[in-house]
This record gives structure tokens, sequence and C-alpha cells, in this order.
């Protein structure tokens, strides 16, 4: 314990203070949650009974969120702009992180510092620059080619892009924390029993590296998943679930479906962080 | 031969750096700064000049709007560092070994959960006909539905709320790698918990600090949601403003000037951080 001299009333209120912080951090969750379950067209109070209909439930003024297709769309397109960019990114990552950990060469710490700026712009301003480059890209070739590039304008590629850009930030972060780790003597002595470099990246170095990239792969996909400020940019007719939530929420006004739709995917993405910290502990030897 | 290998070697793995660097980052804000000095002077002509920045100094709005929104950002980045050290520290500290686990894993699920999901359930509880109201007049503390939406005070707690665990989880790991008899040994030679705090433990979690508050600042600054749901139309959010230029206004011209701004003036307020803590970019966001 790090505190010696301890006084009991001081420790009460200290573990109350946390506790009180734990339900400030739970509270809009349950709330979003929770009305998930009410039987009413409204997310608000008074609760008017249990019901499995904003999930289930297949016709209108009820409809469910496993019947509702834009919805169903905009979890699509989620989960394929999260699949494309969690597996770059993971793979820019270990290149990244092989060469900031192995590779020597000039400059290297101001590389280094360009790895992570990504993180600290905000995500407004990596939408709107990478939209004008791809926009005055595409403006130039049509004027000069009279050819419409048709994927430099907002659409998936960008979005997946734009993610991109910061997720792999991330990526190489973790990767780089785990290379770091590694033990030199293990290269060394599969090299000494006669295993080619190749060899020895497949079968001991990538495997040492697996479960930070298992981990960074569910990371950059939940972020890309959950991502607004980049992608509300970058946007085409192809929306992802967060944009369409949205434009739900800001337009037709709320109903519980959009709570089904919060429940899912607190569960789905708690699950996911679950298992992406379980993947990162050592095995107990 | 050996050494064309390495060579060889480390080309192919500067190359994805490379691309993804000079592609995505530095030649989309080149081009978003070269955008940002044109001027239009006439439908389809363009000339150089710093129309844009002229028009954003002329009109108070707009640098109203950036001041606010750094200076909201400041008080939001300060009260998340106020209200998330002391959960830090008892996470890495005080909490036993079994619940200390238990409760970062708390701490970083939610981190996971959308920003939209969580501004959606504070507008749950906090609208007219949301929880809190329904609950005050049910209790009979109040006779008319309350209204906690639209209000500063109402997009700094939500804002905070948003953030604060990119504190926390930073803090949590440099506390954590703290020898509990650097604190002990502050006891014992006199310190009362002030001075300990003041002397031994900031001092020692200072890069953690820093990196959670550059963190913490620049999402805040670029935050787009939060401000705008729990805030209503007129949070008057500088990032609003870059919307409204960029996608309603359809003017990329003065949307990329504003974008600029706004990178300048965080990258300022972090430059300014660093200065005064005496830290630096490589070892405290780096890190972390």
């Amino acid at each position: 314990m790090a505190n010696p001299n301890k006084n009991p009333a001081f420790m009460f209120g200290y573990r109350l203070y946390v506790a009180a912080f734990f339900i400030f951090l739970a509270a809009p969750l349950i709330a979003a949650g929770a009305f998930a379950f009410n039987d009413s067209l409204f997310p608000a109070l008074p609760w008017q009974g249990f019901t499995l209909d904003w999930f289930f439930n297949d016709t209108e003024p009820k409809l469910g969120m496993f019947h509702d297709r834009r919805l169903l769309r905009g979890l699509y397109y989620s989960f394929i702009i999260g699949i494309l960019v969690s597996t770059l990114s993971v793979f820019v990552g270990t290149t990244n992180a092989f060469l900031f950990v192995r590779g020597n060469f000039p400059a290297k710490n101001f590389f280094y510092i360009l790895m992570i700026l990504p993180l600290v712009i905000p995500g407004v301003i990596l939408g709107i620059s990478i939209l004008v480059l791809a926009s005055n890209m595409a403006n130039g070739v049509e004027d000069r080619f009279n050819l419409e590039l048709e994927f430099l304008r907002p659409g998936i590629l960008l979005v997946v892009l734009g993610q991109f850009s910061f997720i792999t930030t991330i990526t190489s972060l973790v990767i780089t924390a785990r290379l770091k780790k590694f033990d030199y003597s293990m290269e060394e002595a599969a090299l000494n029993l006669g295993a080619s470099r190749i060899q020895v990246l497949r079968s001991v170095t990538l495997p040492f590296l697996r479960p930070a990239m298992i981990a960074a792969g569910i990371v950059g996909f939940l972020v890309s998943f959950e991502n607004f400020n980049t992608t509300l940019f970058l946007v085409g007719s192809e929306s992802p679930l967060t944009i369409t939530m949205y434009d739900r929420m800001a337009k037709v006004g709320s109903t519980p479906v959009l709570n089904a739709v919060s429940f899912f995917l607190i569960v789905g993405s708690g699950l996911l962080a679950l298992i992406s910290v379980a993947v990162q502990r050592d095995p107990p030897s | 031969m050996q050494s064309d290998i390495k060579r060889l070697s480390l080309i192919l793995l500067f190359a994805p750096f490379a691309l993804w660097i000079l592609l995505l980052i530095i030649l989309p804000h080149l081009g978003m700064v070269v955008l940002s000095l044109r001027e239009k002077v006439a439908p389809r002509v363009y000339e150089f000049g710093f129309g844009n920045y002229i028009d954003f100094i002329n009109e108070p709005i707009y640098w109203n709007t950036l001041l606010r929104t750094g200076s909201m950002s400041i008080l939001v980045t300060i009260l998340a560092l106020l209200i998330g050290f002391p959960i830090a520290y008892y996470i890495a500290k005080i909490a036993g070994r079994r619940s200390r686990g238990a409760l970062f894993l708390l701490c970083l699920i939610p981190l996971w959960v959308s920003d939209l999901i969580r501004a959606f359930g504070w507008i749950l509880l906090l609208r007219e006909t949301g929880v809190f109201s329904s609950f005050l007049q049910w209790s009979g503390m109040v006779s008319e539905p309350i209204e906690f939406l639209y209000n500063d005070v109402t997009v700094v707690m939500g804002l905070v709320y948003t953030v604060i665990l990119f504190m926390i989880v930073p803090l949590v790991s440099t506390l954590d790698g703290m020898d509990d008899a650097m604190i002990e040994a502050g006891y014992n030679l006199g310190g009362n918990g002030y001075t300990v705090l003041r002397r031994i433990i900031v001092p020692y979690a200072m890069p953690g600090i820093v990196s959670g508050c550059i963190v913490v600042f620049m999402m805040t600054a670029g935050s787009y949601l939060t401000p705008i749901l729990l805030g209503g139309k007129n949070s008057s959010w500088f990032t609003e403003q870059i919307y409204d230029q960029f996608i309603t206004r359809f003017n990329w011209e003065s949307g990329a000037a504003f974008g600029f701004l706004l990178l300048a003036f965080t990258s300022f307020v972090v430059w300014l951080g660093l200065k005064l803590s005496g830290q630096t970019l490589a070892n405290t966001v780096a890190k972390s």
C-alpha cells in the first residue's frame, strides 16, 4: 500500500468519490441501452414494460433493428470499412514497428514524431484535408484527360483512407511496444540452427508479435467503427452506421430502435475490447 | 552483400511508412493550405491571396468561436486532469491487486463505445422529457419539467465525460511504473500528504499528465458530436463552422482556411504547454 498514514474518514470519502465516478461513467451507457427494452414509442420514462420488439419486430411503427434496412446497410458498410481499415493499418503498423525498432537511419527521431502526429491532429481536419486532396486530383484528371475518377469522390475508399491515416499510428504504437520486448537471442538461436531469415521471421518473430497484431487489429476495427469526425466529410452514398444513426437522431427524432442499436454496439464493442485485452496477456507459464 | 540486404529491407520497410505519411498526412495538409490561399474573384476564377484569412479576422463571430472553443477546451482539459488524477492514482496505487485490473477494464470498455452513443445517453438523461427531469418531478422537488440540455455547463460536462478516459489511461500506466518506496520515503522524511503529492508524485507522473493533457485538449478542440448534440444549434464550436463552410455553404476555400487556423491554434497551445512543462512530444504521447 502506497499511503502509510491512512485516515479512515479520508479513505472512505476517497472510495465514495471513486464509486461516484464509475456511476458517472456508466450512467449514459445504461440509459442508452436500457430504453431498448421499453415497450414505448419514445425512449423516455415512464417504463411501459419489457419488450424485444425494438430488436425483432418486423412492422412499423415499431420496426426492430434487425428488420430496418437502412440501419442494417449502415452496419454492413461499417463492418466492411472496419475490416479494411484494421487489415491495412495492422500491416503498415507492423512494418513501422520493424522500421523503428530494428532500422537505423538518419533523422529517426524526427520520423518517429511524424508517425505520432496523426493521433493529435483533429479528426475533422484529417477529413477535410484528404477530401480536398482527392477532389483536387479528381478535378485535375477530369479537366486534363476528361476522365471521371469516381473512386476519388467521397465514398468508401476515402472513408477507409481517412480512418487509416490516424488508426495506423495506434496500431504502430501497440505493435512497436511488443517488438521492443522481443529477445534477440531467440532469432539468433534459430539462425544458428540453420534457418533462413524469412523462416525466422515466419516461425519466430511474427508468432511473437501475433498477440499485439490481433489486439491492434481489434482496436483499429473498434476505432474505425465508432469514428464520426473524419468519416463525416468523406462519406458518399454508402453511409456507415454512426452516420446513419446521427442522421436519424438529428432529422427524424429518436425512437427506441436507436437504443437497440446502442445496446448492440455497447455489448459488441465491450466484448471485442475484452478479447483485445485478453490476447495481449502472456499465457500463464 | 549483407549490407545490401540490410539496405533493401530498410527501404522496403520505409516505403509503406513514407507512402502513408506523405500521401495521407503531408500532401493533404499542404493541399489544404494552398486551397485556403485562393480567393474567389469570379465564378470559377481564383486568385492567390489572403482573403479567406482577412475574412476571418474581420468577422468577430469567427474568431470569437475559435477563442471560445480554445478556452473551453483548456477548461475541459484542466477539469479532466483534476477529476481523473485521483481516479488514476486509486487504480494504480491504492486498489488491491485484483480490483485494480477490474477497475482498469471498467475504464477501458466505455472508451470503445462511440461518442454518438454516449452523447445519446446523456440526451436521454438530461432532456426536458428525460430521466432526471422525470425523476425530479416524480419526487416532488420540482413541478415543471426542466431542460438540462443546451447550455455551456452541460457541454463542458459532456466533453469531460467524452475525453476523461484518455486522461486516466496514460496516468494509470505512468503511476503504475512508480515504486511505492518513493512515496514511503517521502512520508518517512516527514512530508505530509500534500508535499508528497507535489514534490514526488506529480513530478514523477509529469510525462503521463502532459501526454493525457495533449490528447484530451486536441480531442476536445476537434470534437464535433458532443458540443452539437448537447449544446444544440447555438453551441458555437469551431468544428461546426468548418462543417458549415464545407458542406452547407460549399465554400471550400474558407473552410480550408478555418481548418488550418484550428490546427495552427491548437498546435500553438500544445507547443506552449510542452514548453511550460519542459516536456517533448517524443517522451510523452509516444510513450503512452
